[in-house]
């Protein structure tokens, strides 16, 4: 009985390593993909403004964002919610990398398109590259008539242009940090003190609570700000919320405009004084196109 | 007490020469359906990873990120949310094809049973296979289901209603001799 045993122990013991020695073929086998590291933030906005992320080709992104009014200004504008000012967009993704759009925000009757281009993926694996890097540039238009009418500017000089470099590292599954160099171009200014070109460095962040609701920060430093208003370094703290094919983003920040010439530029309110505006962004996306095989 | 050593050496030696003889594939089939009111949807896997050996043992295993689905977001959410591709990047199984050897026909029916490993979950699966010998392939099919809470895959409920509790697995797996 006893050799038995033995007979059926060593039986089986060869059975598994002949398992191990398949599996170790299979490993030996399998090609070593690199892993391109996806969702470093959950939509292409962190808060204010983008993020690394573009949208998958033949993805149409309508992109509706609302700021309400500065909630310390009280019980009779109800905290702010009496003056709202709308920013809506859409947003095509023409390939995986590369994102064109055209939006329109009420304040200041501005129309804005922008392109966005995804230079560089963060992967693991056999190529290894540590962070994704995105260039964005955007032109302008505004359009309100704060003019007199014998003082009518030309078209060119209500244009106004921002490049930005976009560098994210996703350090893990909770964990992604931003920064962005940003350098913005009015082609007129208030008074012939205050800066053409102004220069700025945003830090933006997403901490993730739960698979689909993170904590988002964003922080715009500019350096050499306009001299003939007063302005403040742009801030905005809120929840951003992910369902299927909706994000839907929680937001409170001093700056009343949502395009990048005017939050990280023009930004007036003192957020620690409590001149913060709630607002919210709500994305949903369309599927225009299939997408194609792709080997990862 | 000889014979059985004899008899030992015999299987162990007999074994050996079987493992000369490996059948094996890189571009296996797998695909997933899961039907619901609101939608059904399919993903495709077409670099899947198979061996096996005369002796009717098996081992599959893939990327999880090689999946393709028809949206590009419910494939982002498979790997980001659901399956968690970045901490269980692949999904495996080993097992055996029950009675190999004795598998004369051109087109056997048979069953395959083994374990499969899905987001660092084991379970036992047991499945009818049909098993072809043709032009020097041994070809392998089949399909079967597997329960998606079996697996700790927690599933909002925003989308409930969306994914259905048990996925439907087809597979088709192409071998050919392998040569080291």
């Amino acid at each position: 009985m006893k050799k038995y045993t033995l007979l059926i122990l060593i039986l089986g013991l060869n059975i598994n390593l002949f398992s191990q020695e398949l599996e170790d073929i299979l490993e030996k086998e399998a090609p070593d993909y690199s892993t391109t590291i996806t969702g470093t933030f959950h939509g292409t906005r962190i808060m204010n403004g983008h993020s690394v992320e573009t949208r998958k080709r033949g993805i149409l992104e309508f992109l509706i964002s609302h700021r309400f009014g500065r909630i310390n200004s009280g019980i009779d504008d109800l905290f702010g919610l009496d003056d709202s000012n709308i920013r809506f967009g859409f947003e095509y993704a023409f390939t995986d990398d590369l994102t064109i759009a055209l939006g329109r925000s009420s304040f200041e009757k501005t129309y804005d398109g922008y392109i966005k281009y995804r230079l560089l993926k963060q992967k693991t694996g056999e190529q290894d590259f540590p962070v994704s890097l995105t260039l964005f540039g955007s032109a302008t238009e505004k359009t309100i008539k704060d003019y007199e009418p014998e003082d009518k500017p030309a078209f060119k000089d209500r244009l106004a242009y921002t490049s930005q470099i976009l560098l994210a590292r996703k350090f893990n599954s909770n964990f992604s940090f931003q920064i962005m160099p940003t350098y913005i171009h009015f082609n007129m200014v208030p008074t012939t003190n205050d800066p053409n070109d102004i220069f700025a460095v945003g830090f933006g962040t997403r901490i993730k609570i739960s698979k689909r609701v993170s904590i988002n920060g964003e922080y715009y430093y500019t350096i050499n700000p306009f001299e003939s208003i007063d302005t403040n370094n742009s801030l905005a703290i809120g929840v951003g919320i992910e369902t299927g094919g909706h994000i839907f983003q929680l937001i409170f920040t001093n700056s009343r405009s949502m395009i990048e010439k005017g939050f990280i530029a023009e930004t007036t309110g003192e957020f620690f004084n409590g001149d913060i505006h709630f607002g919210f962004n709500i994305s949903r996306a369309f599927h225009l196109k299939k997408q194609k095989e792709k080997l990862y | 007490m000889k014979t059985y050593y004899f008899l030992l050496l015999t299987i162990l030696f007999l074994n050996q020469t079987f493992s000369q003889d490996k059948y094996f594939t890189k571009e296996g089939y797998i695909s997933f359906f899961s039907h619901s009111r609101v939608e059904d949807i399919k993903a495709e896997n077409n670099h899947v990873l198979s061996i096996i050996d005369t002796t009717g043992e098996i081992a599959v295993q893939l990327l999880m990120r090689s999946f393709l689905f028809k949206k590009a977001l419910m494939q982002e959410h498979f790997n980001d949310n659901y399956i968690e591709s970045h901490k269980y990047p692949k999904a495996k199984f080993k097992g055996i094809i029950l009675n190999f050897k004795e598998l004369d026909e051109e087109i056997n029916e048979t069953r395959i049973i083994g374990v499969l490993s899905i987001h660092g979950i084991n379970k036992e699966i047991s499945t009818k296979a049909i098993i072809n010998f043709q032009n020097e392939e041994i070809i392998i099919t089949g399909e079967f289901t597997v329960e998606v809470v079996d697996f700790n895959i927690k599933i909002p409920s925003v989308v409930i209603n969306n994914i259905a509790k048990t996925i439907l697995i087809t597979f088709e797996l192409r071998h050919k001799l392998y040569i080291k």
